[in-house]
């Protein structure tokens, strides 16, 4: 009767174990590491807050950081916007709705995908696909990967191309709306649109929340799109932060510059997060039922 | 008066002809709107879809194309098909096949799979079915640790595995599996389970089932399709993994299919890009396969739990 009370923790202990070594220690180590020097070669020396002053002096870290930014923000609005507009024209009586939604959603599911990374390079190359389709309409080629300007919406493309995740999410959310609701409000003689943003949005604002908070987290680490398809070029114009700790950890083996670097990004992204929570209640409505 | 009583009837009449008819030019128009409202409603449906396919369906079409012709025509039917895109990128330049590489990833991915599976299950019936001193930290704790950014992580565990001779084997990449490391699993399982009745569990506990044979014998069969999901999703993301086996595999023979794809594309100065793009498609049948015979388990799976993607 003893072990009844311990049952539980038996079984979560191989995850406990795993937490300790794979996710706790680390995660302490690293913070421990940027404050040293280590090469691999020679045992971390101390030094102080060398690491975060010298960061802040390279001109590299500036531009990665500023590219990183304008990444994030381009990317998860527009992604989130999409799969919202989208789901919400799903949620009408749509025949057909399982073929769209999984058209729609194959792209996230492959989007992790190496080839997916190098049908993008490919398509947007200069004289790729999408050059031959607006060549047919007779605009001049554009420089999608070539030119700095462009080069970083384009890597953004490829992941708002995949919005299907958020998408099946919200669509799945929007379902749960009762009809009820809609129709008092259609007998009050409201508009479409005064519909969408008075009850629809608000009524979904935790998932809207919820997805917000992931594709932030998600944004902010990538990797594969950029590393595959610019390798951060042309010029540093899609020169990622996890392009650049990648770089210094694992290229010249700066261990301790490196973990500095991704303690940073870390603070960055909890700062979002810790924003985007406090921001909770003046926007995100929850009702007292069972969700 | 008696004229002007007919006369006030027949306004009234008139009035209400009109009312009726302009009733019934609105009832009309909003049909028609409704019926627009759907045109327009397909069409960009329609619209997204081809954004959304149309690359896909090109790339599979390239792959037959000539190394000419991939890049002048923006229909996806080769004018003629060849197949050397295939022949020659499946030999790769270097001195292993796709063969090697694709073994290398089934290594790789078939024991990552079934370790997630059962670790996360043992995990999420712990934390869904049991009261024990400090549940509640413990499980603040993993939802916290869904939210950790993984790349704060990666360089100490790097060293960790330098430590422990891990580097250039499959270890780094499959053994975190069997501790239940990804917590998206363990609470799309443990979220599963709770909205499983106990009263089964219950009744063999009076019979006289211990805690591992309610698991065993009646959690998993109800459990199934929630351990699919987990399986399904843990197969795509290992097939797509990158970041990964770039950080610990040093050496080409121990390639998995991602990083033999990037290498091709980096291998000579000029790019055979039919070869390229024939194997790319190679990369993706798997995942292709797997998406459209268990579509329903993703969505049910991404629903429940509110998965990345």
């Amino acid at each position: 009767m003893k072990l009844k009370k311990y049952e539980g923790v038996i079984y979560i202990l191989p995850w406990l174990v795993g937490l300790m070594i794979f996710t706790a220690f680390p995660f302490i180590a690293s913070f421990l590491l940027s404050f040293t020097n280590y090469n691999l070669m020679s045992a971390p020396s101390f030094v102080g807050l060398d690491n975060y002053r010298t960061m802040f002096e390279n001109e590299l870290f500036k531009k990665s950081i500023t590219t990183t930014f304008i990444y994030v923000f381009v990317t998860v609005p527009l992604k989130l916007s999409f799969a919202l507009f989208i789901a919400y024209i799903l949620n009408f009586k749509i025949k057909g709705v399982n073929f769209f939604r999984t058209a729609y959603y194959l792209p996230s599911i492959l989007g992790g995908s190496v080839a997916i990374a190098v049908l993008w390079r490919f398509l947007f190359s200069d004289s790729g696909l999408i050059n031959l389709i607006i060549g047919f309409f007779g605009i001049s080629s554009i420089s999608w990967l070539g030119n700095p300007r462009y080069a970083i919406f384009t890597i953004s493309l490829l992941r708002v191309w995949q919005f299907g995740s958020p998408m099946v999410i919200f669509l799945a959310a929007l379902k749960n709306i009762p009809e009820s609701l809609y129709e008092a409000a259609r007998i009050d003689g409201a508009s479409k649109v005064s519909i969408f943003f008075r009850i629809t949005l608000p009524l979904i604002t935790p998932i809207v929340f919820f997805n917000f908070i992931m594709q932030l987290v998600q944004a902010f680490q990538e990797f594969n799109g950029p590393y595959i398809i610019t390798g951060g070029g042309p010029l540093y114009s899609t020169y990622l932060f996890p392009l650049y700790i990648y770089d210094n950890a694992f290229k010249y083996f700066r261990m301790g510059y490196g973990s500095a670097l991704s303690w940073f990004l870390f603070i960055i992204i909890m700062i979002f997060t810790l924003i985007t929570f406090k921001s909770e209640k003046y926007w995100v409505h929850y009702d007292g039922g069972d969700e | 008066m008696k004229a002007k009583e007919t006369k006030q009837k027949q306004e009234t009449t008139q009035v209400n002809n009109a009312i009726l008819e302009n009733d019934l030019i609105l009832r009309k128009r909003r049909v028609r709107r409704t019926k627009i409202n759907e045109g327009i409603r397909y069409a960009i449906l329609a619209i997204v879809g081809l954004f959304m396919l149309y690359p896909l369906v090109w790339l599979v079409g390239a792959s037959f194309k000539s190394n000419a012709e991939i890049f002048t025509s923006i229909g996806f039917l080769p004018s003629e098909f060849d197949f050397s895109g295939y022949v020659r990128g499946w030999k790769t330049s270097t001195e292993y096949t796709f063969t090697t590489y694709f073994i290398n990833t089934f290594k790789i991915v078939i024991p990552k799979v079934i370790l997630t599976v059962i670790s996360t299950t043992v995990t999420a019936y712990g934390f869904a079915r049991f009261k024990f001193a400090g549940k509640k930290y413990l499980f603040s704790i993993l939802i916290a640790t869904l939210l950790l950014p993984n790349v704060v992580l990666r360089i100490p565990q790097y060293l960790m595995f330098r430590e422990f001779n891990w580097l250039d084997t499959y270890k780094p990449l499959i053994v975190p599996a069997a501790f239940a490391v990804d917590a998206f699993f363990v609470f799309m399982m443990i979220q599963f389970m709770k909205g499983i009745p106990k009263d089964l569990e219950e009744a063999a506990v009076i019979d006289g089932c211990n805690s591992l044979q309610v698991l065993l014998y009646i959690l998993i069969p109800i459990l199934k399709p929630a351990m699919i999901s987990v399986a399904l999703f843990q197969f795509m993301w290992t097939m797509n993994d990158f970041l990964g086996p770039l950080i610990y595999l040093s050496s080409v023979k121990k390639y998995p299919v991602s990083i033999a794809l990037k290498m091709s594309m980096d291998a000579s100065a000029l790019v055979q890009w039919n070869q390229i793009i024939a194997m790319s498609v190679i990369v993706l049948i798997p995942s292709l396969v797997v998406f459209f015979i268990a579509q329903k388990h993703f969505v049910d799976g991404i629903t429940t739990s509110g998965l990345k993607g």
